[in-house]
C-alpha cells in the first residue's frame, strides 16, 4: 500500500531577501518514517511549519491528507500530531491536565478524553506520574509527554522536530522505539534531526537538507550507492593472504592494506562468501569478515565534500 | 484566499484554562487582597463619617463610593489607581510567556486559529476583572446595608451597577495595553515595564504636562494675562488633551454617575445655568447622557488597542 499522505511541490519560503526553503519536493507515504536531516538552519523547521500551516508559504503547493494547510489549517491540524523542537508544557499543571487541555483544543469527545489520555500516558510509560506537575519532569519525560499528545490525537501523520536532541542514549533509544511503535500503527512519521546517525536506524527514507534545498532523497542504501560510488565496504582480517589475492576476486574494485593483516575492500556487491572462499582456499586463516553499513554521516560528509569541490 | 473553519474554534477551552490560571495564581491573589483591603478601609471610614454627619442624603449608597476623608482617598479614586495595576498584572505576560515556555507552537498545532488564543486570553482577563469587581461591589453594598441600615434605592443600584460596567471597560483598556505589549515584546519583564511606564505617564505625568503643552500650542492672550484668567481656547484644548488619558475619562464618568448633581463636565457659563436648580440631582438618563461620549471613548480605546494587538499577533512568526 503506497498512499501519499504528505506531499510538497516546489515549496519555497523567503524571509525578505533570505531564502529559507528553496523549491523542495517531498512525498511521504502512509506508515513510513521519513527523515528530514541536515544541519541547523538548513530549512527543516521552516518546512515543518509550512506543512502545519503555521507559516505562510511563499510559493509552491502542499497537500496533507487532501487538505491545503494554508486554506484549511484546522482540518490539517486535526489530523497531524506535532512535537516541536524542545517542547514546552505548562509547568504549573500536571501531565494529565496538560493533555486534557490539548484534548479539549483538539475537540475530542468529552466521554473519550479520560480513556484516551490514560492509554496515551501508558504507552509512553508516564502513567505513574500522570498527576505530577510537569515542572518536575526531566527532558526525556517532557519529550515522551509530547509523544503522548500525538498518540492522544490519534494523528494520521506525526511530525517530530528534533525529538532526540538533548537526550541521553537510553532516553534516545526509548524514544526511537516509541516512534517505531507509531509506524506500526500505520502513522506516517516525519522526523527532523541534525544527528544523522541517531535516526538513521529508524528512517525508511531520508531527505538531506542543505541550505534550503533537498540535496539528496531516498533510502539510506540508495543514497550510499549514489554518493559513495555504489560500493560495499568489506573489512577483512586474515593471515596468509595479500593484497593481490584479494584484488583478483571479480567484483573487487579496490583493496587497501591497513596493516597487521587487515584489509579494506571496496566491492560492487556483497562478496563476503567469495572473499572467505578465496582466503581459505589460498591456505590463509580468516579471522574476521565484516561488511560496513553505509553511514549517513559518511554519505553527508562525502556528498558535501564533493559539492564544495565542484563549486 | 479565504481560510476555512470558524475562528472561534477552541475559544471555550482557552478561556476556561486562562481563567482557571488567573484565579489560582499567586499574583492574582496578591492583587485581590490589595484591592480588597484598601477598598474596605476606604469604605469603612466613609461609613463612620456618613453615619455621624448626613441623615438626609438621598444617595447614601453612592456616598460610600465617593466619600473621601484624610488621609484615605475615596474608594473610587483608589479603584481608578489600582484597577490598571490589576489589569496590567493580568495581561503583561499573556502572549510572550507562551513563547518563553515554548508552548506556543504546540498549542497552535492544535486545530484552533490564533484568534481563539488571543480572544480567549483577553476575555479571561476581563472575566477575572469582572469577577473581582462584582465581588467587591457586593461587599460594599453589603457593608452599607449592615452598617448604615438604609436600603439602597433603585436609582442608586442602577447608578452603581453602571459604574461597575464602566470600571470593567476602564480595566479593559489597561488589559488591552498589557496584552499589546506582551505581543510586541518577547521578554515579559520588558512588557511589564512598558505597560507600567505608560500607566505612570498617563496617570501622573500627563496631567502635569498638559498645561505646558497648551501654553506652547496657544500662546496666552496679553489681555488674559493682565486679567489673570485663562483664555477659552486654552481651557478647551487642555480638556481635550487631558481626555487622552483613560484616567481622565474614568474620573469624569465617575463624577457624573456617582454625583447625581453633576450637570456639566467642562466650562459652564452663567447664561447656561439660567433656571437651573443648583444642587438638585439629575435623573439617571441625563447623567448617563452627560458622560456617554466618555464611555464610548473608553470602549473605542479597548477595541482599537485590541485590533492593533490582533494584527501584530497574526503577523508574528511562531518559531520561537
Amino acid at each position: 500500500m503506497s498512499t501519499v499522505v504528505v506531499s510538497a511541490r516546489n515549496l519555497t519560503k523567503r524571509y525578505g531577501r533570505v531564502t529559507a526553503v528553496d523549491g523542495i519536493n517531498l512525498a511521504v507515504q502512509r506508515g513510513e518514517i521519513f527523515g528530514l536531516l541536515g544541519p541547523n538552519g538548513a530549512g527543516k523547521t521552516t518546512t515543518i511549519l509550512m506543512l502545519l500551516g503555521l507559516t505562510e508559504v511563499t510559493s509552491g503547493r502542499i497537500d496533507v491528507l487532501g487538505f491545503d494547510p494554508a486554506r484549511d489549517p484546522l482540518e490539517v491540524k486535526r489530523r497531524i500530531g506535532y512535537l516541536p523542537d524542545s517542547v514546552g508544557f505548562y509547568d504549573n499543571l500536571t501531565a494529565y491536565e496538560n493533555l486534557r487541555y490539548t484534548a479539549r483544543l483538539a475537540r475530542i469527545d468529552r466521554s473519550e478524553i479520560e480513556d484516551r489520555i490514560a492509554s496515551a500516558l501508558k504507552r509512553v510509560r508516564l502513567d505513574q506520574v500522570a498527576d505530577r506537575r510537569v515542572a518536575t519532569f526531566s527532558r526525556g519525560m517532557r519529550q515522551r509527554l509530547g509523544l503522548a499528545e500525538v498518540l492522544l490525537k490519534r494523528a494520521e501523520v506525526a511530525i517530530l522536530d528534533e525529538p532526540t536532541s538533548g537526550l541521553d542514549p537510553q532516553s534516545t533509544y526509548e524514544l526511537l522505539e516509541m516512534i517505531r511503535g507509531l509506524k506500526a500503527d500505520g502513522v506516517a512519521v516525519l522526523l527532523s534531526s541534525h544527528l544523522l546517525d541517531r535516526v538513521q536506524s529508524v528512517c525508511d527514507r531520508v531527505a538531506l537538507f542543505h541550505r534550503g534545498r533537498i540535496a539528496l532523497q531516498g533510502t539510506v542504501a540508495e543514497l550510499a550507492r549514489e554518493v559513495l560510488g555504489g560500493g560495499f565496504t568489506i573489512l577483512v582480517e586474515a593471515r596468509g593472504t595479500d593484497t593481490a589475492t584479494l584484488a583478483a576476486i571479480p567484483g573487487v574494485r579496490q583493496v587497501t592494506d591497513e596493516g597487521d593483516g587487515r584489509y579494506r575492500l571496496l566491492a560492487d556487491s556483497d562478496l563476503r562468501s567469495e572473499v572467505a572462499g578465496r582466503i581459505v582456499s589460498g591456505g590463509g586463516t580468516l579471522l574476521r569478515l565484516n561488511m560496513l553499513e553505509p553511514s549517513l554521516d559518511a554519505i553527508y560528509a562525502r556528498y558535501f565534500e564533493g559539492a564544495r569541490d565542484a563549486a | 484566499m479565504r481560510r476555512k473553519g470558524s475562528p472561534w474554534t477552541g475559544l471555550a477551552p482557552v478561556f476556561l484554562k486562562e481563567l482557571a490560571d488567573h484565579l489560582s495564581s499567586a499574583r492574582m491573589r496578591v492583587l485581590e487582597w490589595l484591592v480588597l483591603l484598601t477598598g474596605i478601609a476606604a469604605v469603612y471610614t466613609a461609613i463612620r463619617e456618613i453615619g455621624s454627619v448626613t441623615a438626609e442624603d438621598p444617595f447614601l449608597l453612592l456616598r460610600l463610593f465617593t466619600h473621601a476623608r484624610d488621609p484615605l482617598p475615596s474608594f473610587v479614586s483608589l479603584l481608578g489607581f489600582l484597577i490598571p495595576l490589576v489589569a496590567i498584572g493580568l495581561g503583561f505576560d499573556a502572549v510572550n510567556s507562551e513563547f518563553s515556555r515554548r508552548t506556543m507552537s504546540r498549542v497552535l498545532a492544535q486545530p484552533i486559529y490564533r484568534d481563539a488564543l488571543l480572544v480567549g486570553k483577553f476575555l479571561a482577563g476581563l472575566g477575572t476583572l469582572a469577577i473581582s469587581l462584582v465581588a467587591l461591589w457586593l461587599l460594599i453594598v453589603g457593608l452599607g446595608l449592615v452598617l448604615l441600615g438604609v436600603p439602597p434605592s433603585g436609582e442608586e443600584v442602577l447608578r452603581s451597577l453602571t459604574f461597575l460596567v464602566v470600571t470593567l471597560f476602564y480595566g479593559g483598556v489597561w488589559l488591552a495595553v498589557a496584552i499589546l505589549f506582551s505581543v510586541l515584546f518577547r521578554s515579559t519583564a520588558t512588557s511589564a515595564l512598558c505597560a507600567i511606564g505608560l500607566w505612570l505617564l498617563l496617570t501622573i505625568l500627563w496631567p502635569i504636562l498638559v498645561p505646558f503643552i497648551v501654553q506652547a500650542i496657544i500662546p496666552p492672550d496679553p489681555a488674559a494675562i493682565i486679567l489673570g484668567v485663562t483664555s477659552l481656547e486654552q481651557i478647551e484644548l487642555q480638556q481635550t488633551l487631558s481626555r487622552f488619558s483613560p484616567n481622565t475619562l474614568f474620573g469624569e464618568i465617575v463624577l457624573a454617575l456617582l454625583h447625581p448633581s453633576t450637570r456639566a463636565l467642562g466650562l459652564v457659563f452663567p447664561s447656561q445655568l439660567q433656571g437651573a436648580l443648583l444642587g438638585a440631582p439629575l435623573p439617571f438618563g441625563e447623567s448617563l447622557l452627560l458622560v456617554w461620549p466618555q464611555i464610548t471613548g473608553l470602549i473605542a480605546a479597548v477595541i482599537l488597542l485590541f485590533a492593533i494587538t490582533y494584527v501584530s499577533f497574526q503577523r508574528q512568526e511562531i518559531r520561537a
